[in-house]
């Protein structure tokens, strides 16, 4: 004879442990990821400092192809999407390359049996990504400014980082779909990601106006968030123009439009995101794929 | 070298025998199979798969404060079986409940009871024993000030000095960072613990410190733990329970003493591990 089931137990009364389920658990669990990914830098920072000086002189190298050319306009407009790059790509990169990370380290198990609903990951890995991006980004812009003189205000650098953060929310579910490949495949699924990277590279006109691509491209340029973000900090700098000097730059009003479509960005492709990844999540429990040797 | 008398009754190494009928049962598994298919051959438009059972038809349930182990040589299905309750695996058939919990249907609450201690020390290598027992505090909800102050009464206890707190793992022996991991999931007070082989590859010192605080962890938290391990002594040291699998499947089931008698008088619960399953604990894994 057996005992029947007890009730799940109630933890001991503990004041320094926040209750499961709560705002204030999920907020301590979200800082948990910042706390380990700052630490893993923190110790990681001889490669850090190589990838962070890489960024800075190939974006410098890019940008002086505008001075080359005698072209303030172009300057700027390079300028702008190196940095804007630095800071997309690397955000996407970081949140996209969480699992991989994750598996290399062995730690993947532990991670994906913690009391942290998908949603708390994922702010939780992208608030450090995000600070992380951003500092490069702005360690690209100052290293530029040791070459030329940027011709922007710093009125209109603080419009375009407001533009950046906003375009950061659908790179943020672009980066959990991507996530997704190294679920499924522990050998090829880190390659995918650095592939997808490189196709939002080539059809948001980071470097060149959409424009240029062949027609059959353009239309694809419209799916990412890079390509409404590059327009809109283009008008604020008074880049979006031809020829070779600026235009009036307008203020974060005269970009609304462009705005409003990256929110609805992240309003898609965050929840679509969470939905794909939990999908996959599922799939990988089923097959056994969740695991640190796949 | 140990030198053993042919025919000689084997000493009884078991734990002391504790009443744990009365109490509730936590963990209770009922006809689990988990079965993985892989890919044997074929053309990359036409491959072929051939599947396998890692875990056939199980079932057991553990009381409250129960060690309980689960013997098998490698391949055996013991890691499914601690994933399958550690939530990372989808049953294909069966159920897993902890205090009357689904773990499919409620992960969410299943999660908040469990923590796990695996074979190969899962950590941030790079980061020091600190920053990894801190990060899995956080993660379960627990003061980060306030888990500094116990890991590091745990790990005093556990023989690191203060200055290891704060080197990087990757420069700890192997005993030292399986220690760290025992550390880690007791640090979140869970109510169920899964160690998988905690002391595969450890030195004796080491393997012995560890048992001695998993006794002393178990009695201090009342937790209850799931012990899977291939070392005889171990389980017979300190689980109230043993099953034996193989191929996927529990071949028998009871105290040391139990299983012992089940292979006749004087055996060893090797003796009766390798008559019951007609395999040999050493045997290396199949890939």
């Amino acid at each position: 004879m057996t005992t029947p089931h007890a009730p799940p137990p109630t933890p001991a009364p503990d004041p320094a442990r926040t209750t499961p389920g709560t705002l204030a658990h999920q907020l301590r669990a979200a800082l948990a990821f910042v706390f380990r990914d700052y630490h893993l830098t923190r110790r990681y920072w001889s490669w850090v400092l190589v990838f962070t000086f890489y960024d800075m002189v190939s974006a410098a190298s890019i940008m002086l192809i505008g001075v080359a050319a005698h072209n303030p306009r172009l300057t700027l407009t390079l300028l702008l999407g190196a940095v804007m790059w630095s800071f997309l790509g690397r955000l996407f990169g970081e949140i996209a390359n969480s699992i991989s990370y994750e598996r290399w380290e062995g730690t993947i198990e532990y991670t994906f049996m913690a009391p942290v609903s998908r949603l708390t990951h994922l702010v939780g890995v992208s608030l450090f990504a995000g600070a992380y991006a951003l500092l490069r980004g702005v360690l690209v812009f100052l290293f530029m400014g040791l070459f030329v003189d940027i011709g922007a205000t710093l009125g209109q650098v603080v419009q375009c980082l407001v533009v950046f953060m906003v375009a950061s929310l659908g790179f943020m579910g672009i980066g959990l779909m991507a996530a997704v490949l190294p679920v499924m495949s522990t050998e090829n699924g880190a390659q995918a990601t650095n592939i997808i990277q490189a196709v939002f590279l080539l059809i948001s006109g980071v470097y060149y106006p959409v424009s240029v691509l062949p027609a059959w491209l353009q239309p694809v340029s419209a799916i990412s968030p890079a390509t409404y973000a590059l327009d809109a900090c283009r008008k604020i700098l008074g880049v979006n123009g031809t020829g070779t000097t600026f235009q009036p730059g307008v203020g974060l009003g005269a970009v609304l439009p462009e705005l409003g479509i990256l929110l609805a960005f992240g309003a898609v492709t965050i929840p679509l995101g969470l939905y794909v990844f939990g999908k996959a999540e599922t799939w990988a429990k089923r097959t056994g794929k969740l695991k640190r040797a796949g | 070298m140990t030198l053993t008398v042919p025919g000689a009754p084997s000493p009884d190494l078991s734990a002391p025998h504790r009443d744990l009928s009365a109490r509730e049962i936590v963990l209770d598994i009922r006809g689990l199979v988990k079965g993985f298919r892989k890919k044997s051959g074929g053309t990359l438009l036409r491959p072929q798969f051939a599947d396998s059972r890692a875990v056939d038809d199980v079932s057991f349930h553990v009381r409250r404060g129960e060690i309980y182990g689960v013997l098998g040589p490698n391949g055996s299905g013991k890691s499914t079986l601690i994933r399958a309750m550690s939530t990372l695996l989808i049953p294909d058939a069966g159920t897993v409940s902890i205090f009357g919990l689904d773990v499919v249907r409620d992960e969410a609450q299943v999660r908040r009871l469990l923590n796990r201690v695996s074979v190969d020390a899962a950590f941030y290598k790079k980061l020091s024993p600190r920053e990894n027992l801190l990060y899995s505090a956080q993660l379960y909800g627990l003061d980060r000030h306030v888990a500094e102050q116990r890991a590091l009464v745990t790990l005093r206890r556990l023989g690191l000095k203060d200055k290891d707190f704060y080197e990087p793992l990757e420069e700890m022996s192997r005993g030292m960072q399986q220690k760290v991991a025992i550390a880690r999931a007791f640090l979140t007070s869970p109510i169920v613990v899964l160690l998988d082989e905690p002391t595969t590859g450890l030195d004796p010192r080491s393997r012995r410190d560890v048992q001695e605080f998993v006794l002393e962890l178990r009695d201090l938290h009342d937790a209850t733990i799931i012990l899977t391990t291939h070392d005889m002594p171990e389980a017979e040291r300190l689980c109230d329970r043993i099953a034996f699998i193989s191929g996927g499947k529990f071949v028998a089931e009871g105290t040391a003493g139990e299983l012992r008698a089940l292979a006749g008088p004087g055996k060893s619960l090797e003796d009766a591990f390798i008559e019951l399953t007609g395999e040999d604990l050493a045997k290396e894994e199949t890939p």
